[in-house]
């Protein structure tokens, strides 16, 4: 019945359809589908930057407006990945100013980006409108210029956690006067800034909706800000200090007054540094928070920090540092009732023996907020009773990320393995897409996983599994597995090349100081054209040993529609 | 086994001269004990069983200067231990020229490598000779920084750096000293690093228990360093870490207030010609400040401190502040976050360095006034 509509309705219909996977499953329906949907495509997401092309990409969707994408494997955020290993963002900023694409925002994950590339994106695409970069690096302030200078009609300069080299500061001085269509700010990853030239940014853009500084602005400078944006409804000071010679109560007072009038904040951060003795100022606006983000706040914990949560009632979204303490999370338990999400970070990662959070700060959590369905927890010890009580207090876990400091420590209370209490979760919250593990860990545990984390896409596995069982239950069971990554874990070659077709259904795979020879490696590139097996090794360059019984230190392997990369450095050798 | 005994009598005979200079904390150089000392270090330095002999000998010999201590008006609570003063922070600290010279003399003289350790020390009081463990502590940790001053600065650096260069010198140390008392434990807790002692205090404020500090110290020296060497665990972002290393170390220069790592404060007292900081989240109890402090500002209640006077003059002097810190003349207070000065030792330790803002050593005429003493508070709760 539908191919009897013409193509505009069925346009008019997908442009409800929203999601990527929800698009994606539309376009396999039947070539006139395909073929209506692609062209009406606006936003498309890349997981893997090198599963395809810039051309391809541009050759199925000429109409995309709107970009994803993700370079490096999620472990080069712990420093397990080289640099220069690659994920450049240059050839395809070039490949679509080429092709003329409209292209109006660009969001990049884990990405080496140049000076070049965001002056050659600042002049391609007149109605670019939103740039965000998350964990990127390669870039120096020069190209923030470019950004500044040349996007007209930018709405969005979002930069978290990148690596940026500073060096004039004098990129948020580049935005022209007539530059007033700014919705989001974020430059919290900067070290400087120039003051005044912020002060008549945000004086001038009166749509600024979210605004995140950095560690420059003193609370003298914040207090003047929200002078002129109340409207904020996402805010990330910078500092929550005084500078030295300013008149602290004067300050304060004002501070608190302008405070006051900021009615519609629901998002806090910041706080990179603080006079705790200011920090009432904020409470007035607490009891509006729904996402507080205070693990950057080393200087608020102890009685500050709980007054703070005391007054944050509608709390949905907490990030916070370990300082809280068990006790602390008792509190967030009692007065944060709406809680979906918590992450609490190690103040003091490298430290034994500080028991700052441990398991039951977790169980209190759990019994406390029900609605809890995304964690992420760094504890010193947790135990089989904790996790199986906090499996039955929330069974709506969509994220479980647990991180014992001692990452092979067992239930301190029993000396078990952990496996029991991971089961738990898995078997209790059916609709887990993500999960982390840590502990001591036996093939018990993936037993468990295989069987019953049916949704699961996501999976970390450090120093966990005893033999090649472990991650055969995973690869059997988790028909929805996307990303899988492994370190230090004992599973060879056997696992790996049990169900090589596998790898096609997922994203990638990550194996680094596991068990897997060379020769095994090489296996599985033979048997799957479609999947680059990347062989990372940092140590000998050159000169393999080429020894196939040779253990791999590190494997990446992905599938792509384009073969080996190009732009594969030295020290990664792509199998065929 | 002479050597022990000779360091056993050392100590019955220092005993007495320690009694007196116990409590003060001022002796910055080589005094009367000078010569006691040298035959201290040689009857410690022999062996390790000889070490730990002496070393409970020592402990013993504290035992003795605390039940005359705990006869004394101080802050804190009664019956609690003295811990270990810190040696040589009072001569690094002040960089008196004047001391500086001892820190070299004395390796040359011990012919030990490990007594260099107590090169430092040896310039001390004798205090600090009371346990091994302690100097070489301070030693690995001070030669590690430099000198205490630096030591500040850097403590409040990325702490995993500072962590693991300690650690894996201190580790030695606390093998080869487990059977320490647990009178020794507050002082090397002190000298070790920011990082550590913070994890020291929940134990630290039980006091006593030898077992868990030790464990706990041993699991500090030996735990963190293969933790530090595994390449990305814990699993956190590179940008998170240097962000929270950062920040630490901005906010020990910002407010002297709060960081992860230190707690620094402003100490003033009355008549001194220069105020000193100290870090507040390296002491576990109201009697390791007051240790402390006394070490601090004895320099100045004397006057010239390090001078290298006659063993006699030397005598009196610690008496003499011992009295002056102890007695009625001086009393510790502090500013709490309302303004107010208060008198130090009344609230739990927990609570009292969350709230204190500065601290002042007065004179006991002027602190006229202020709540009555923290020692008959407790003494009463008691």
């Amino acid at each position: 019945m539908m191919n009897y509509f013409p193509d505009e309705v069925l346009e008019h219909v997908f442009d409800f359809v929203t999601s990527h996977r929800d698009r994606n499953a539309v376009s396999l329906v039947c070539k006139l589908w395909y073929r209506v949907e692609r062209f009406s495509r606006q936003r498309v997401f890349i997981g893997n930057c090198y599963a395809i092309s810039p051309e391809r990409l541009i050759d199925r969707f000429p109409g995309v407006k709107a970009l994803t994408l993700k370079g490096k494997p999620h472990f080069a955020d712990f420093n397990l990945v080289p640099q220069d290993w690659g994920g450049y963002v240059q050839p395809w900023i070039e490949a679509l100013a080429r092709s003329r694409i409209g292209l109006e925002e660009l969001r990049l994950k884990r990405m080496v980006v140049s000076d070049e590339s965001l002056d050659v994106l600042s002049r391609s695409f007149t109605n670019f409108k939103s740039l965000v970069l998350v964990s990127c690096e390669g870039f120096t302030t020069d190209g923030l210029e470019a950004i500044a200078a040349n996007c007209r009609f930018l709405r969005e300069l979002d930069l978290q956690e990148n690596e940026i080299e500073e060096k004039k500061n004098l990129w948020l001085g580049c935005f022209p006067d007539s530059c007033t269509s700014l919705v989001s700010l974020n430059f919290a990853c900067l070290k400087e800034i120039n003051l005044v030239a912020l002060e008549r940014l945000v004086a001038r853009n009166p749509n600024l909706k979210s605004l995140k500084l950095n560690r420059a602005v003193p609370l003298e400078a914040l207090q003047r800000i929200l002078m002129r944006a109340p409207q904020l409804v996402d805010l990330g000071t910078g500092s929550f200090v005084l500078d030295r010679d300013s008149d602290d109560s004067e300050t304060y007072r004002k501070l608190r007054g302008t405070i006051l009038k900021c009615r519609s904040i629901r998002n806090l951060s910041g706080f990179l540094e603080v006079a705790p003795r200011c920090l009432p100022a904020i409470y007035p606006i607490c009891l509006n928070l729904t996402y507080l983000n205070l693990s950057y706040a080393a200087g608020i914990h102890g009685s500050e920090l709980i007054k703070l949560i005391r007054l944050c009632g509608k709390l949905q979204r907490l990030w916070i540092l370990d300082y809280i303490g068990d006790k602390g999370l008792e509190i967030v338990a009692s007065t944060c009732k709406d809680l979906q999400e918590l992450r609490v970070f190690p103040s003091d990662p490298f430290g034994a023996g500080h028991a700052a959070v441990t398991e039951t700060g977790l169980v209190a959590i759990s019994s406390g907020c029900p609605k809890l369905n995304s964690l992420l927890y760094f504890c010193q010890q947790m135990t089989n009773a904790a996790l199986i009580a906090v499996a039955k207090n929330c069974p709506n876990f969509i994220r479980f990320r647990l991180c014992i400091l001692d990452p092979t420590k067992p239930d301190p209370v029993t000396m078990q393995p952990l496996d029991e209490g991971f089961g738990a979760i898995v078997q209790s919250s059916k609709r887990l897409r993500r999960l982390s593990l840590s502990g001591l860990l036996t093939d018990r545990v993936f037993l468990y996983i295989g069987m019953y984390a049916e949704q699961l896409e996501m999976l970390s596995i450090a120093f966990a599994g005893e033999s090649d069982k472990g991650m055969l239950y995973v690869l059997n069971g988790c028909k929805k597995l996307r990303k899988l990554e492994i370190r230090d874990s004992p599973f060879g070659d056997m696992a790996l090349l049990r169900d090589v077709g596998k790898y096609e259904t997922m994203r990638s795979l990550w194996m680094s100081s596991c068990d897997v020879t060379l020769g095994g490696c090489k296996t599985l590139a033979k048997q799957m054209p479609r999947l680059n097996v990347e062989i990372i090794n940092e140590n000998d360059q050159m000169e393999f040993a080429h020894e196939d019984s040779q253990k791999v230190e590190k494997m990446y392997l992905y599938r792509t529609l384009v073969g080996p990369r190009k732009d594969a450095p030295e020290f990664v050798w792509t199998l065929v | 086994m002479s050597p022990p005994l000779l360091s056993a009598e050392e100590e019955g005979g220092q005993s007495n001269v320690s009694l007196v200079s116990s409590s003060s904390t001022m002796d910055c150089i080589s005094q009367s004990g000078s010569g006691l000392k040298e035959r201290n270090y040689l009857g410690l330095s022999d062996c390790s069983s000889v070490d730990s002999s002496a070393v409970s000998s020592l402990s013993e010999e504290k035992k003795n200067n605390l039940n005359l201590r705990a006869t004394e008006l101080r802050l804190g609570l009664p019956g609690s231990q003295s811990p270990e003063r810190e040696p040589e922070l009072c001569l690094l600290k002040s960089g008196k020229p004047d001391e500086k010279p001892l820190f070299p003399l004395l390796p040359s003289k011990e012919g030990i490598c490990s007594s260099s350790q107590k090169n430092v020390v040896s310039g001390n009081k004798r205090g600090f000779s009371d346990t091994m463990d302690g100097f070489s502590e301070v030693k690995s940790s001070m030669y590690t920084e430099g000198n205490w001053m630096f030591q500040t600065a850097s403590d409040s650096e990325a702490p995993q750096s500072v962590g693991q260069g300690k650690f894996s010198g201190n580790s030695g140390m606390n093998v080869a000293l487990s059977p320490r008392p647990s009178g020794a434990q507050p002082a090397i807790m002190k000298e070790l690093p920011t990082k550590v002692l913070q994890q020291e205090r929940p134990r630290g404020t039980n006091g006593t228990s030898h077992n868990p500090k030790t464990a706990s110290n041993n699991n500090n020296s030996s735990a963190p360093a293969p933790k530090a060497q595994v390449v990305g665990w814990p699993p956190i972002r590179s940008f998170r870490k240097n962000s929270l290393a950062t920040t630490s170390k901005n906010n020990d220069e910002v407010d002297g207030k709060p960081g992860p790592g230190a707690l620094f404060v402003k100490v003033s007292m009355d008549g001194a010609p220069y105020l000193r900081k100290v870090d507040l989240r390296t002491y576990a109890t109201y009697q390791e400040l007051s240790s402390a402090l006394e070490k601090m500002f004895s320099c100045f209640t004397l006057g010239q401190c390090g001078s290298q006077g006659a063993p006699g003059r030397e005598m009196l002097s610690e008496s003499k502040l011992r009295d002056l810190l102890h007695g009625s003349e001086y009393v510790l207070t502090y500013e709490d976050k309302d303004g107010d000065w208060m008198l130090v030792g009344d609230v739990p330790w927990e609570m009292f360095i969350d709230s204190c803002k500065r601290l002042k050593i007065m004179k006991g005429s002027d602190a006229i006034g202020l709540a009555p003493r923290a020692m008959e508070k407790s003494r009463n709760r008691n």
